[in-house]
């Protein structure tokens, strides 16, 4: 029996405040655990934001064995889609997660007051959140519970601000200050249960079961990202080195699409950032490449001289992309503004930025009125975006309360679908790159444009494929995916885990696994996340396109409406009815 | 000569901890997964907005670990710090109490995980944080 044969998941219920461990054997942890875990424990019909939803995090059997397996998956009920919420983070939540004995976290129930949790090892401490509940500042939120317990360098705090609180539909939950449970909700599923955090601290051992060969792997792979240009991208600029290019190839959306070229892309291009406002580089627990970019942004106090602050604030190309070029804002200091003020209240930056873009749109066209937007909204101007965000967090009227709960509820009450950019009621990543991209939003399991090769097919192939070829590519790569989000390997590091390497690592492990037995195991795990989507109400009847896509010419031409409907028919055949 | 690991650059700390688990690892008979058994810390400067660091042995030459260890299991080494002779540890903690750094971590197994000075983590700190280099003895 290796120390990798027995997965230990650690059932927690807010109603009772009680707490049990369960064994169980299985190969693989991650997506596939907690889809597992998610389909057992959850009720069909479950309200997003009530107490019987559950919230299930999974880490891998390569956490915290080898670098970059570092990722925490969360499964949930999102409040946003109406259906599978997943989200993935990193920082230190994965490693102090496995270093703390476990390979998943259930979370039940809802308290009656305010709480956060601490997992120490064996024990779960409940603690009482009320002083601090109201605290809409994550960052503070975050500082407050790491004056106050132990653990530093080996815990994780996950908390959320004050857009988890006040149930923002596209609120995440924030960890180790730069890193995000970012996308379809969390913060609002913490929020509804009252839990403001969610401390583990962890400092368990494990022993591989060939410590030779174990260390020659993990050599290997240190060599491998270290030394080979597997992920030069993200240890340079990062990932703003996407900016310019896909300006370039006419794919950044830009002023909710209305083009996909921004003229001022240059002053936001990672070049510029690294350039006037990088201030320094942080890692995720147990990456050596280090890819979170951290501007440093000095603000003087205009009404009193010679005072300043200077805040750290961390970009990425979703951010410059949702809440720059799609907001019109080329002023780089104007933009770090803008996602400082998102990290702050814990919100979603590319919901965010989707949501006020609509918005801007919206007003221009007379379809709402300032009446409903409390103030002039134009691309370009920041500041009245930033009055906006706080306005999503504080819901002052219906239309803030409606925008808080995405763009698709908010173009249902007011109009404007056709302009309203949320693809399976998630509002969309940075790419307008063809066809390829769209129909991976569709059909993307977890809708992010990370589970799926989409827009990077549109850059790479230089003919079109006929739909059905596109499709049958789309889920391919998803499967391999599925495995890589089951290991808990950062995408970024996809390029070092090849097949080949993750038989070979999972040898010293204990683990025998040939690579076909993998790529299978990918497919049986994306059917079977299918399977748990369709059953927490994933219609795929209800898939809206808004038409905005067909009108803005790609670097392929226009988007053709018939292949995506070929495309999507193809994949409800084969794939979604065939489950 | 002696060697001692060193820290070169500690404002270049990224805090991703792979000498934590390097030092978790650096027995090739017994290399441990996770952090119990590291001798490092990385740490954020109370949230990693201002930055990161290194809590490590600062290899003394005169060590007060090893002055208030009642069974000689921390020896003072050639070049400095201490030699571990874990065996002989009865985990009293007063190493870990007289260390004027924190540098010494309890174990789950009520050891302790010190630095050794053995340098494998620097061959593991990407961004050339750690450095091992030779002093005089």
């Amino acid at each position: 029996m290796s120390d990798f044969d027995v997965k230990k998941v650690l059932h927690i219920d807010l109603n009772e405040y009680s707490y049990f461990v369960e064994e169980r054997e299985m190969e693989f942890g991650g997506v596939a655990l907690a889809t597992k875990l998610l389909s057992e424990n959850i009720d069909e019909g479950v309200e997003p934001l009530s107490e019987d939803n559950v919230i299930v995090f999974a880490v891998g059997p390569f956490t915290p064995a080898y670098p970059f397996a570092s990722k925490t998956v969360a499964l949930f009920k999102s409040p946003l889609t109406g259906n599978l919420g997943e989200s993935h983070a990193g920082g230190r939540s994965a490693t102090a997660i496995a270093n703390a004995g476990y390979d998943a976290i259930v979370i039940k129930g809802g308290s009656t007051k305010p709480v956060y949790l601490v997992i120490e090892n064996e024990k779960v401490h409940f603690r009482d959140a009320r002083v601090i509940w109201g605290i809409e500042d994550s960052l503070i939120t975050g500082r407050i519970i790491a004056e106050k317990e132990k653990g530093r360098g080996i815990r994780t705090i996950m908390r959320i601000g004050g857009a988890g609180e006040r149930l923002v539909s596209y609120a995440g939950v924030m960890t180790e200050t730069y890193r995000h449970f970012g996308r379809t909700g969390l913060g609002a599923v913490f929020g509804s249960k009252l839990l403001k955090a969610l401390v583990v601290i962890g400092k368990g051992t494990k022993t591989p079961a060939d410590p030779k060969a174990f260390r020659e792997v993990y050599k290997k792979i240190f060599d491998l990202a270290t030394t080979s240009d597997a992920m030069k991208k993200y240890y340079l600029i990062g990932t703003p080195v996407n900016v310019s290019p896909l300006n370039e190839l006419r794919a950044l959306p830009t002023r909710n699409l209305e083009v996909a070229y921004f003229e001022k892309a240059d002053e936001i291009s990672g070049e510029k950032f690294a350039e006037f406002n990088l201030g320094r580089r942080i890692a995720c627990n147990h990456c050596p490449t280090a890819c979170i970019h951290i501007a440093a942004l000095r603000i003087p106090y205009e009404e009193e001289p010679y005072f300043h602050k200077t805040i750290m604030i961390s970009y990425d190309y979703e951010l410059i992309y949702a809440l720059g070029s799609m907001l019109g804002i080329a002023d780089r200091e104007a933009l770090l503004k803008l996602i400082y003020r998102v990290e702050v209240y814990g919100l979603d930056a590319m919901s965010t930025g989707v949501c006020l873009a609509w918005a801007t749109e919206a007003l221009k066209r007379g379809i709402v009125s300032e009446k409903e937007t409390l103030m002039k909204l134009n691309f370009g101007d920041a500041e009245s975006y930033i009055r906006a965000i706080d306005n999503l967090y504080l819901q002052p009227n219906d239309f803030y309360l409606n925008l808080a709960k995405g763009v698709e509820v908010a173009s249902s009450v007011y109009g404007g679908k056709e302009f309203a950019l949320a693809f399976g009621g998630n509002e969309m990543p940075g790419y307008h790159t063809g066809a390829g991209g769209y129909v991976g939003y569709l059909i993307g399991l977890r809708h992010s444009h990370l589970d799926n090769a989409g827009y990077s097919l549109d850059q790479k192939l230089k003919d079109d494929l006929e739909p059905d070829k596109l499709v049958d590519k789309l889920v391919e790569e998803e499967s391999w995916r599925q495995i890589l989000s089951s290991l808990v390997i950062c995408f970024f590091a996809r390029g070092v885990y090849t097949p080949e390497i993750v038989v070979e690592a999972f040898k010293p492990l204990g683990i025998e696994m040939g690579e076909e037995e993998l790529r299978e195991e990918g497919r049986n795990i994306y059917l079977e996340k299918l399977r748990l989507k369709k059953k927490l109400g994933f219609d795929f009847s209800q898939l809206r396109i808004p038409n905005r896509i067909f009108e803005v010419e790609t670097f392929r031409g226009k988007i053709d409406g018939e292949y995506i409907e070929k495309a999507l028919n193809y994949y409800k055949e084969k794939y979604f009815d065939a489950i | 000569m002696a060697k001692v690991l060193t820290i070169k650059d500690i404002e270049k700390c990224v805090g991703c901890a792979l000498c934590m688990y390097a030092c978790a690892r650096r027995l090739p008979k017994r290399p441990f997964i996770g952090y119990d058994h590291s001798g490092i810390l990385a740490i954020s400067l109370s949230g990693f907005e201002r930055g990161a660091t290194i809590i490590v042995c600062r290899a003394c030459i005169e060590p007060p670990c090893s002055q208030v260890c009642p069974t000689d299991a921390l020896v003072p080494r050639k070049g400095g710090g201490v030699i571990y002779k874990e065996k002989y540890c009865i985990g009293c903690d007063n190493c870990i109490e007289a260390c004027t750094i924190s540098a010494i971590f309890k174990r789950r197994d009520g050891k302790v995980a010190l630095c050794v000075h053995c340098g494998y983590c620097a061959d593991f700190c990407p961004h050339g944080v750690l450095e091992y280099r030779e002093v005089e003895a």
